[in-house]
């Protein structure tokens, strides 16, 4: 038994890696959710957003480092961050006045917007693709490890090593931060506060002088803002690639739904529940249960339940889950 | 003008491009080959055939379902269980069967937990089901890991699966449908009579998960190794080309006897495709003018008024839905039977899901006539945006000097599908919401 070596075990290949995916998919749902609460559809765009903001932010990253500014121990992808969330809220209020705007002064379907925000999916894959190509870009820089592996054995004495990589840290120390702002935004301002109520109640809030061009701009520059973050983050951990955002789609309704579409509390719990349950269910726990464990018990089998090509399975189960006993979600969601 | 004579002017702008593709090039504007002509054709036909399995699912009964690709996949699944010999080996150690016994034993357990989830209430529901639920998962993997293990390492260069049952492929056509309904089953059961939207998600995810499955279980159609060779309902090209009387028959025609079987063969297998097009379309059409069409449409316009005639509006959805994809499935067994070989990485769900969406709308939802349209119109432009798109970006960097940019503009031509068909997708919505062919 060893349970010292097994908590770092534990730490090094489930938490913090499940922190730090959490925390990108809780800022995808949020994302997400902003916008049906607000604008009332799910937005199949999201993922796309999320693509070109990235791509945006590695545009303006390779510009800084042309002109050789670094941000020393930090990525410079950091500093390229508010450029790239200008253009990426430049491009969905253009796609906002172009598109949506027509559908919601029709008063249409939910469901149409769906399928017009999958329109709007194809163009922004295209554009994406068009300015950076399929192919896969790293485009961190900077240190790369708060503490490695070989240091903290060292430090410690333990037999297993902890890396925390620099990615991780920034990860969550930024969506700490932003999602603080957004709570604080969303209770505390004027705009925030009108935000809400329209969310809560359209009728009345329109009643009540609030302007809804305005809420729907703020809106959307919001979640611009998001999604270019998430996916800022999202390519700094793995790597930038056009296909894998939309792939991300899956998890980050599963997350925005299982803490209830349009529950912004919600939309942070349900990420880090989907994050936890795919790394939980797709890691070998053979080495942590063979410190745990006593000798005669150790295990001979990987331990792992489930190949880690079917995380996205995870997601889906939870979600069907929750579609079954609590359609509304964790948080009571709207449910039309 | 008519409508009837609009529609048959639209028909024949298609069936026009398909002979310019075939006989001329302008320009380098078509190809001018009877051989990609009739590729078009036939990818046309099957999607014609999956429009029409969308359009039902949507234009009748307006549910929107996001996982097209998967249905097809799975329904691609089919040829190879049916039509590739047996192979024998993992058969008589007993791998397979126990493998099937697994599968079965998984099914049981989760039959008992829906038995458990109706019968017993509260806490000790929870608990029961959980223990259940747990119990079986490890016992799963008990049975199934080891018969995979086996099964998948019988010859990996080669075999590596189970086989199939080595029946007439054509078998496997209806059989795609089943395997997809099935699917669909499941889907409808849970996410149907919620709101909307998560009919959208849950069909997004399930296409993902039969994706993971066929890519990753190799004991079953070998995964990404891919299975080639699956029997055709065609004579083959080289056959043809050593039959003296099929020779004797080119020459008459006045071309060499490469070209013409190729011809041949894509020729026979448009016959079989317009076959099933035709009766899909005669039921299909039959469907929407019957009693059951109008109540279809009934709930499509107004489901609280339908209910309250007293329609059963969950139970209608979860039949439509099941109609719609098995149509999805049957349409990718033909894909499989066509390409004769199952690869499972080139499922894309851009290319399969949304590209049927976009010939939908554009075809004109509700309107069968309108959906076929779509299937052939659409296709033809993803099969020759790309090279006009290549043409169009040659004339723009023209006079440009060789560069970084010029090759980055050249290169990225090929991604002006997916931007040409949002466009065209949006357009349609915003312009033209109807489609080319409108409901009547």
């Amino acid at each position: 038994m060893d349970l010292l070596n097994a908590l770092v075990t534990l730490l090094n290949f489930v938490v913090i890696p499940a922190a730090s995916y959490g925390a990108q998919l809780a800022l995808g749902a949020l994302g997400v959710t902003l916008i049906y609460g607000i604008l009332r559809f799910s937005n199949f765009a999201h993922g796309d957003t999320m693509a070109f903001g990235t791509a945006m932010v590695i545009l303006f990253t390779w510009w800084l480092q042309g002109m050789g500014v670094h941000l020393g121990p930090l990525p410079t992808a950091l500093l390229a961050l508010p450029f790239g969330i200008a253009v990426t809220a430049a491009l969905v209020l253009f796609t906002d006045r172009a598109v949506y705007r027509f559908y919601r002064r029709q008063k249409a379907a939910p469901v149409i917007l769906v399928i017009v925000s999958m329109g709007v999916m194809f163009i922004m894959n295209g554009v994406t693709r068009f300015i950076i190509g399929v192919e896969e870009i790293r485009f961190e820089d900077g240190e790369r490890f708060v503490i490695t592996a070989g240091e903290f054995k060292k430090m410690t004495g333990l037999a297993e090593g902890l890396a925390f990589r620099s990615t991780q840290a920034i990860t969550i120390v930024t969506a700490i931060i932003v999602v603080a702002a957004l709570f604080w935004f969303l209770n505390r301002t004027r705009t925030g506060k009108s935000m809400r109520a329209f969310s809560d109640n359209e009728d009345l809030a329109l009643l009540s002088g609030i302007n809804p061009e305005r809420v729907v701009a703020v809106t959307w520059i919001i979640a611009a803002g998001l999604a270019t973050i998430a996916g800022t983050l999202y390519g700094l951990d793995k790597a930038f690639k056009a296909f894998n955002y939309f792939q991300l789609l899956l998890p980050i309704f599963a997350s925005a739904i299982v803490g209830g579409l349009g529950s912004p509390l919600g939309a942070i719990a349900g990420g880090f529940l989907v994050a936890f349950s795919e790394v939980g269910f797709t890691y070998a726990w053979k080495k942590v249960a063979t410190y745990v464990l006593p000798d005669s018990l150790a295990p001979d089998s990987l331990l792992q339940l489930m190949s880690t090509d079917y995380k996205f399975a995870v997601s889906f189960a939870i979600l069907i889950i929750v579609l079954l006993f609590k359609p509304t979600g964790l948080f009571q969601g709207k449910s039309v | 003008m008519s409508n009837q004579l609009r529609n048959i002017l639209l028909f024949g702008f298609v069936g026009l491009l398909i002979v310019l593709e075939g006989t001329t090039t302008m320009g380098g504007l078509f190809g001018g080959s009877w051989n990609t002509a009739l590729g078009i054709l036939n990818m046309g036909l099957i999607s014609a055939i999956l429009a029409l399995g969308v359009n039902m699912q949507w234009g009748y009964a307006g549910l929107f379902n996001v996982g097209v690709v998967g249905f097809v996949a799975l329904g691609g699944l089919a040829p190879v269980l049916i039509a590739t010999p047996p192979v024998a080996a993992v058969w008589t150690a007993g791998g397979a069967f126990r493998i099937l016994f697994a599968l079965a034993f998984g099914a049981a357990v989760i039959g008992a937990a829906i038995f458990l989830n109706k019968r017993m209430r509260g806490k000790a529901r929870a608990l029961a089901m959980l223990a259940l639920l747990i119990a079986g998962f490890f016992l799963f993997r008990a049975i199934f890991d080891p018969a995979v293990t086996l099964v998948e390492g019988y010859q990996p260069a080669t075999h590596s699966n189970i086989g199939g049952l080595g029946l007439p492929v054509l078998l496997a056509w209806p059989v795609g449908g089943l395997f997809a309904a099935g699917a669909a089953w499941i889907i409808g059961k849970t996410a149907l009579g919620l709101r909307s939207d998560y009919l959208a998600i849950a069909t997004l995810g399930i296409a993902e998960i039969i994706i993971a499955v066929m890519k990753n279980e190799d004991w079953l159609a070998r995964g990404v190794k891919n299975v080639i060779g699956i029997p055709r309902p065609v004579p083959y090209e080289v056959d043809l080309q050593q039959s003296a009387g099929f020779v004797e028959f080119a020459e008459r025609f006045g071309s060499d006897p490469v070209t013409a079987s190729t011809v041949v063969v894509k020729l026979l297998y448009a016959l079989l495709f317009v076959a099933v097009l035709a009766i899909i379309m005669w039921a299909a059409q039959l469907a929407l003018n019957s009693p059951w069409g109008r109540m279809m449409r009934a709930i499509r316009d107004n489901e609280t008024a339908a209910e309250a005639m007293g329609k059963n509006v969950t139970r209608r959805h979860l039949q439509i839905f099941i109609i719609g994809s098995a149509i999805c499935g049957l349409a990718g067994a033909m894909i499989v039977t066509l390409d004769s070989q199952l690869t499972p990485g080139t499922y894309n769900p851009l290319r399969f899901t949304f590209l049927v969406w976009v010939m939908v709308i554009v075809g004109g939802s509700g309107n069968n006539w309108g959906a076929i349209l779509g299937g052939f119109l659409i296709w033809f432009l993803w099969i020759k945006v790309e090279p006009w798109g290549n043409q169009l970006m040659q004339l723009v960097t023209y006079g440009m000097a060789d560069g970084a940019l010029k090759r980055h503009l050249l290169d990225s031509a090929a991604h002006m599908r997916l931007l040409t068909m949002g466009l065209v997708l949006l357009l349609v919505l915003r312009f033209s919401p109807r489609g080319l062919i409108p409901e009547k």
